[in-house]
């Protein structure tokens, strides 16, 4: 058999470490493909990133030129196709520079928050005793506060910009996580496996890490993909609020909180970034479902 | 030479009025290479020694020791290259997104072998599963081949003494001769001591020299397979228990034969 072929990568009987890898994982991508749904919202996310990587080159105007005489033009007018807003910068341009915010927030975001949610939940449920009473009382606490009001507290204290948007955002969101974790990790923790490891003379650390993590982390994706849409949101209500992005940037919930005030007799100014917006919090939320079916093995099919 | 020895071993769980005392003073000694047997009903605390032997049951009174060294309340790298357990249900016991390979390198690596690759082909055929199992999850495995999985696991480290705490129960009856002719297998050729939990007389009879018969916590009888098999006993508990399982002994599934059939790879 050669190697990279169909028939070597599908065998039932992998010949080395190497092999199953990445058998596993064109089995993986296999049954991702055949989920059409996945494969739309994967689609969308590939056309973004190549949008936001290209985009010195694809955008029509500078995104920041303003243009007074041609302000607020509407949907398909000449050289302007999404229209200009109240300034006369072309959305279309406005749109694809702003895309480039967007895929950082998110990407930033969900680095941080699920990360120090599975820590926290995965120690706290571990371990148990004090440290899980220390640790939920403090992810309690920041339960209780309403998420954009803490967040607003943060970047206050932190100063404007999107970076400590982010981080804001991030120390908002990860009590969710650290619930998940932890509830994942009781239900594992006192299982046979992790006993067997545990005479295997296995640490806490490598339990953890090596045994717990994974166990937990499909459920993560599916509500890290479901929280995109929010944090976008989020990152667009501090925006509007002038504590996130700073005015000129093309940052699309900026956008949208400038249209509100044409919202009636100029609808696209508000429209099309929402819609944006929207169109991307799909396909985190398609690819997630998706995904999740295939990080599963549980699921698999036999 | 004594392997295994308790004495006055008090086992419970939680504090105070919630306390369930699950053990209560069980002493019994178990002689290098001897195969002993604990039986009694559910609950009868025959599982929990075993995890009390192992750490796993924190809360203990009384004096346990291997092969003469006396066991404190954390146990040791040298322990467990001692002592290995097989679990009851083997689809409980294998991590869900570790394949056999994982499974047996992390084991090995944990006790220090640096020749894993030719171990782990080596501790899979010793329990009797080709080259073919290795790159498995536990879900593209049937029950038994999940307990030879698991049986492999623990020989990984070379014990000297294995602890079963009823590897067949959770097995289909035609499974179940399968593993246990293995396990006699194994104990011959690599000459463990096993230390056995069963509900099941009939199992216990076919692997065990010596018996102690469990009731509340409470060890009421010790004694040899001989003794048992010709209802030649003391206690009045022991006694309903060997007639309650007279009609399981009849159709038990036992074949004495010793002969382990390799499982071919579908």
């Amino acid at each position: 058999m050669n190697a990279l072929s169909r028939e070597w990568l599908l065998t039932d009987t992998p010949t080395s470490r190497m092999h199953a890898r990445m058998s596993s994982f064109y089995k993986g991508w296999l049954a991702l493909r055949s989920n059409t749904l996945a494969m739309f919202g994967l689609g969308i996310l590939v056309f973004l990133l190549a949008v936001a990587a290209f985009a010195p080159w694809i955008s029509p105007h500078d995104p920041f030129a303003q243009d007074l005489a041609n302000r607020l033009q509407p949907i398909g007018s000449d050289s302007h196709l999404l229209g200009t807003d109240s300034l006369g910068r072309d959305i279309l341009s406005r749109l694809i520079y702003g895309s480039r915010i967007t895929l950082y927030i998110v990407a930033l975001v969900a680095l941080i928050a699920p990360v120090a949610g599975l820590l926290v939940g995965t120690v706290s449920g571990y371990i148990g005793g004090w440290t899980d009473i220390v640790l939920m009382r403090i992810t309690d606490i920041f339960l209780a506060f309403p998420r954009l009001v803490l967040a607003l507290a943060f970047v206050a204290a932190l100063g404007a910009g999107i970076e400590n948007a982010v981080l804001a955002i991030s120390l908002t969101a990860w009590p969710p996580y650290a619930r998940i974790a932890r509830a994942e990790t009781l239900t594992i923790r006192k299982s046979d496996y992790i006993s067997a490891i545990k005479l295997q003379g296995a640490g806490p650390i490598r339990i953890i890490t090596k045994h717990i993590w994974p166990l937990c982390i499909s459920s993560l994706i599916v509500r890290v993909t479901l929280d995109m849409a929010g944090i976008i949101l989020a990152a667009a209500g501090l925006g509007f609020l002038g504590l996130g992005a700073q005015p000129p940037s093309p940052e699309w919930g900026a956008m949208i909180s400038e249209g509100r005030r044409f919202i009636l007799d100029h609808w696209w100014v508000a429209t099309v970034p929402g819609l944006a917006i929207f169109t991307v919090s799909l396909a985190f939320n398609l690819l997630g479902d998706g995904l999740r079916d295939v990080l599963d093995p549980k699921d698999e099919g036999r | 030479m004594t392997a295994l020895a308790l004495s006055g071993l008090n086992v419970w769980f939680g504090d105070g009025p919630a306390r369930v005392d699950a053990v209560r003073n069980a002493s019994f000694t178990v002689a290098k290479g001897e195969s002993f047997g604990l039986v009694g009903e559910s609950g009868s605390g025959k599982s929990t020694i075993l995890r009390a032997l192992t750490g796993l049951a924190p809360s203990w009174s009384g004096a346990m020791s291997v092969n003469g060294k006396t066991l404190g309340h954390r146990r040791d790298r040298d322990f467990f290259k001692t002592v290995q357990m097989v679990f009851q249900d083997p689809y409980a016991a294998l991590h869900p997104r570790h394949t056999v390979d994982q499974v047996l390198s992390e084991t090995l690596k944990l006790h220090g072998f640096r020749d894993t690759e030719t171990r782990i082909l080596s501790l899979l055929d010793g329990v009797g599963l080709g080259p073919a199992f290795r790159f498995r999850y536990p879900h593209q495995l049937s029950g038994g081949q999940r307990q030879r999985v698991a049986i492999a696991r623990a020989l990984a480290p070379e014990p000297a003494i294995l602890l079963l705490d009823e590897p067949t129960s959770a097995l289909d009856v035609s499974v179940q001769a399968e593993i246990l002719n293995l396990l006699m297998d194994l104990r011959d050729e690599h000459k463990l001591t096993f230390l056995m939990v069963s509900h099941n007389l009939a199992v216990v009879a076919h692997m065990c020299e010596r018996i102690a018969v469990m009731q509340n916590g409470e060890i009421v009888e010790i004694m040899p397979v001989e003794a048992m098999r010709s209802m030649q006993v003391t206690h009045r508990y022991t006694a309903d228990l060997l007639n309650d399982s007279i009609n399981y002994v009849r159709s038990s599934p036992v074949d004495p034969s010793p002969s382990v059939e390799r499982v071919d790879p579908d």
